[in-house]
This record gives structure tokens, sequence and C-alpha cells, in this order.
């Protein structure tokens, strides 16, 4: 499936990535790309719960495409947050809904973030856009 | 100084996690298991596994004398006079949910519920939600900021309308211990039942349940070093005659008809269904040995750990220790980093602790925290797993600060 020059600027760097520590720094300045959120979306109907931070997830319909804005209170998360929206970002529904994710995370050397285990919430956040789209 | 652990190699979990570059320092939310628990189950399996207290047959007559046994072991190790006043159950919280519906026909509309702010969901849902079945009122002792209960404020609101008592006996977030001593005696004066939650508590030291005059204890038996799926419920003889019927089916039926039945008294008669038999059995093996431990060298040694945890997390800026800690476990903030992003880079580092609200939401929502960080120890813990975890947070914090 194509992807957005973002998403391949994301892969690129990641898969390079030396170890947790450049991972973890790299996930941090992501984070700080995210497209910042109104107050008026920091609402209710917006948050994500499972998530042991606050994340709220926007998703605004354009014509034929998903356009998502999402935050958090918490910098790890804000940066798979980003990585997650690289990908998505502009596709339709139907590509939306082919598209595996977790091999998204997987090829990004993240695959551990979608453990089953429900501490950091990227799981609940997959689960709640599959249900906006 | 180093303090290593003489009993870590009993626990062969410690070893493999090590392999995989784990430091396991969340025995607060269950431990490893010691040879001799995963000997006697797989021994249960491999010789011939049985239903208890139904068959005539050998296996089934066996496996009943070694789950029987355990319910001994049980009462000695709470120093219960009686194994009759031990029921299994599947872990602590289904404990807590049967005393929460076997005792409410005890109470009447306007009678009062109490219990501490500190207590886990287990010990706080099921009280709460029986209070909204059964219109009785939830009272909720405040917390000193140690995180003990406020005994002046307990002295005020534990009164003529308390009908019950349910409380921890250590927290799971402060790892201090209450007061129960004089709680108890203000819930006693006031003819309430009385509920001790052990789940933290029975880990650390030998609780004389006679000697604390509580009617129930309750603790689950995989903090205890022993297998998942099991709870115990001690209860005082007078108490559990309060204690109605809850859950049916299996041999805890005297008789029975289309229209009607007739129960077993405690113990059997609140297991329902086939209980954990294998687990049961491993609770009692993982007894025998904790018994054949030096209690005061366990008790030295985890005393001498938490010194070093406590030390090592006071000499670091920023952090905030929540409450007091006595023992066991310590849990922190650190200003300005969020605790879901210190635990994600833990995590990176193999540092095996427990991020978030640790099961307390209202506790955590008092204290004006998103959560918190939990360092909790076991007898197999060493200086080497703090130390590890220590190094772990500075190059955390280097990172996140």
């Amino acid at each position: 499936m194509t992807m957005s020059p973002q998403a391949q600027e994301a892969l690129k760097v990641f898969t390079q990535a030396a170890g947790w520590e450049q991972r973890a720094r790299l996930l941090m300045q992501w984070g700080e790309r995210l497209e910042p959120l109104g107050d008026e979306q920091k609402v209710e109907a917006n948050r994500v719960y499972g998530c042991e931070s606050v994340v709220w997830l926007v998703a605004e319909r354009q014509g034929e495409h998903w356009h998502f804005k999402a935050a958090s209170d918490a910098r790890m998360i804000r940066g798979l947050l980003a990585l997650l929206l690289v990908r998505v970002q502009g596709l339709e529904s139907q590509a939306l809904r082919e598209l595996d994710l977790n091999a998204w995370f997987e090829q990004l050397g993240l695959g551990r973030q979608l453990s089953p285990s429900r501490s950091n919430g990227l799981n609940a956040v997959l689960k709640r856009m599959s249900e906006l789209a | 100084m180093f303090h290593a652990s003489p009993w870590r190699s009993d626990f062969p979990a410690i070893a493999a996690l090590q392999h995989q570059q784990q430091t396991y320092l969340d025995s607060a939310a269950t431990t490893q298991k010691p040879h001799a628990l995963i000997d006697a189950i797989g021994q249960y399996y491999a010789q011939g596994a049985a239903n208890v207290h139904r068959a005539q047959h050998l296996p089934g007559s066996l496996a009943t004398r070694a789950f029987e046994a355990s319910r001994e072991k049980v009462a000695q190790w709470l120093n219960a006079s009686s194994p009759e006043q031990i029921v299994f159950t599947h872990g602590a919280t289904s404990a807590l949910n049967l005393l929460a519906y076997g005792l409410a026909e005890q109470f009447q509309p306007g009678d009062e519920l109490v219990i501490s702010a500190a207590e886990h969901h287990a010990n706080l849902l099921p009280w709460q939600q029986l209070a909204k079945r059964r219109g009785l009122s939830l009272r909720v002792l405040p917390l000193e900021a140690s995180g003990v209960v406020d005994l002046q404020a307990a002295a005020q609101i534990i009164g003529p309308r308390t009908r019950v008592l349910a409380v921890s006996q250590l927290s799971n977030v402060f790892g201090a211990w209450q007061p129960l001593s004089p709680l108890l005696a203000l819930a006693r004066a006031q003819g309430a039942i009385t509920v001790v939650d052990g789940a933290q508590g029975v880990v650390h030291g030998r609780h004389d349940v006679e000697h604390m005059q509580c009617d129930f204890y309750v603790f689950s038996s995989h903090k205890l070093y022993g297998p998942d799926g099991v709870g115990v419920l001690y209860g005082r003889r007078e108490a559990l005659q309060k204690l109605a019927h809850w859950q049916f089916g299996g041999e805890m039926v005297h008789q029975a008809d289309y229209q009607s039945a007739s129960f077993h008294p405690a113990p059997l008669g609140h297991e329902a269904g086939t209980p954990p038999i294998a687990s049961v059995i491993g609770l009692g093996a993982t007894l025998d040995y904790l018994s054949g431990l030096d209690a005061k060298a366990v008790a030295e040694h985890e005393a001498a750990l938490h010194a070093q945890l406590l030390a090592g997390l006071r000499a670091r800026s920023g952090v905030q220790l929540l409450g007091a800690p006595q023992v066991a476990l310590a849990s922190f903030v650190v200003e300005g980093v969020h605790n879901a992003d210190l635990a994600h880079l833990l995590t990176d580092q193999g540092v095996a602790v427990r991020a978030g609200h640790h099961c307390a939401m209202p506790l955590m929502k008092h204290l004006g925290l998103s959560g918190a960080i939990r360092v909790s120890l076991g007898l197999y813990n060493d200086s080497g797993d703090l130390q590890r975890f220590f190094d772990a947070l500075d190059k955390s914090l280097e990172i996140l600060v």
C-alpha cells in the first residue's frame, strides 16, 4: 500500500535507530509534530479510555478522506500517536480498513507497544480509530 | 551494602527472567513461584488428577486428602483454631464479593458500611455495589498524609449505624500498615462486622487472626508465592454462621429437589462447583516452603532492601514518595514527568515495575495524581535488582527531564 512521504521518513529513521534510547528520543521528537488540538476538541466524546495517560482522538471526514488529530499528556504516547497518524492521514475508509497497523508498528521496531496488556493504550487508540472510520 | 537473597535460587523464574534481561520488581501485583509449588502441581497432574469430595475411588480420595491438608496448612498459617474456618475461593476479590453478597441480608436501608480511602478496588466495589443494591450508605475513612487511616476521624465516622468495617491491612499503594487494632476495636464496640483485606499484609510477616479479633480475613494465594486462582476467606465461627450461601452447584449442596435444596455449612457450603484443586494443593506446598524459612531472616532481608529502595528514591531530586512506606513497596512520582513516560522507558530497559492507578482510582484522584510508579519487593529480590532499577531510572530521567 502506498505510503505518504512522512510515513516513509518515519520508517527510515526508526529502522535506522540504534537501540531503545535513540528510539525513545525519536519518539519524543515525533510527538512534537502533532497538530495541536483545540480545547473545544479535548472533550469527553473524544477521550480514548484504556490508556494510562489521557488521550484524545478526533476524526474528521474531508470528502472521501479521513483526517485525524490526536493528543496526549504523555510524551511517549504522543510520539506513537504521531507515527500512527502519518500512516493513516488522508486515507479513504476502504484503505484504512485494509491497513495492517500492527504490521506498521512492527516495521518501525515498536511492536512491543501493541502488547495486549493495556498499559500504554495504543491498542485502545487503534480500536477507537476502527470504530470511527 | 549488597544484600543478597539466600532464597533467590528457590524461584526458578528469577533466573529465567534475568536471561530475558528482566528485573522483576512487581511482586505486589503477583509473585514468582518456588520450586516446591511447581513440583507439587506437576506431581498432582502427573500422578492422577481427580475431583474432590465426590468420588469413592482412590485418585479422588488422594486428591481430597491433599486438598484438605492444604486447608489445615492455611489454618495453621493464620493461627485459625480450625480448618473449618477456612473457605477456598477463586481469589481475594471473589472472597470479598462472597462477603458482600452473603452478608447482604444482615443489613437494612440506612445502615452504614465503612471502608478506608486507601482501599483497592476489590475491597471498595463489592461494598459500593452492595450499598447501591440495599440502600445502604458507604462511608469512607480519610487518611493521614502518611497513608494510614486518620483514627480521630474514624472515631467520628464509625458509629451506631456502622454494620461493616472493611479495611486493608497493608496498603498496596503506600506500603503502610493500617492501625488495625484500634480500628477494629472501634467497629467491635458498635457491634459491626469486621473484614480485613490481607492481600498485601499476609505476604509480610505472620499474622494471627485470633489475635487480630477480626470477623473475616481475606487473602489471595498468588501474592503469597502461591498459584493464582485461589483465594482464602477466614471467618470467625459466629461470623461464618451469618454468611448466607451465595453461589450454588457442586458439592456445596446437602439435599436437592427440583423445587428446593439445603446446603452444607462453611467451608464446603461456600465452595460451589469444582474448586481450583491443583492450585489449592500448590498453595499447601508453598506454605510448607515458607514455613521452613527463617522468618526473622526474611523480615530482616525485606527491611534492608526496603530501606535501600527508600534511600535511593529519596536521594534523587524531583522524586516524591506517596505517603510514608513502611514495608515491601514504594510508590512515587517525579515532578514534571508523566508516570506513563517513565514506565515506558523503564520497560524499554527491562525493569518490571507497575505504573498507573494501582486499582485504586478514587485514591489517585483524591491525591490529585494521574498515576504513580510502584516498585515492590519479594523475598527473592536483592540489591542488584535495585541497582538495575536505579540505573534505569537515572537513564530515563536523563532522557525525559
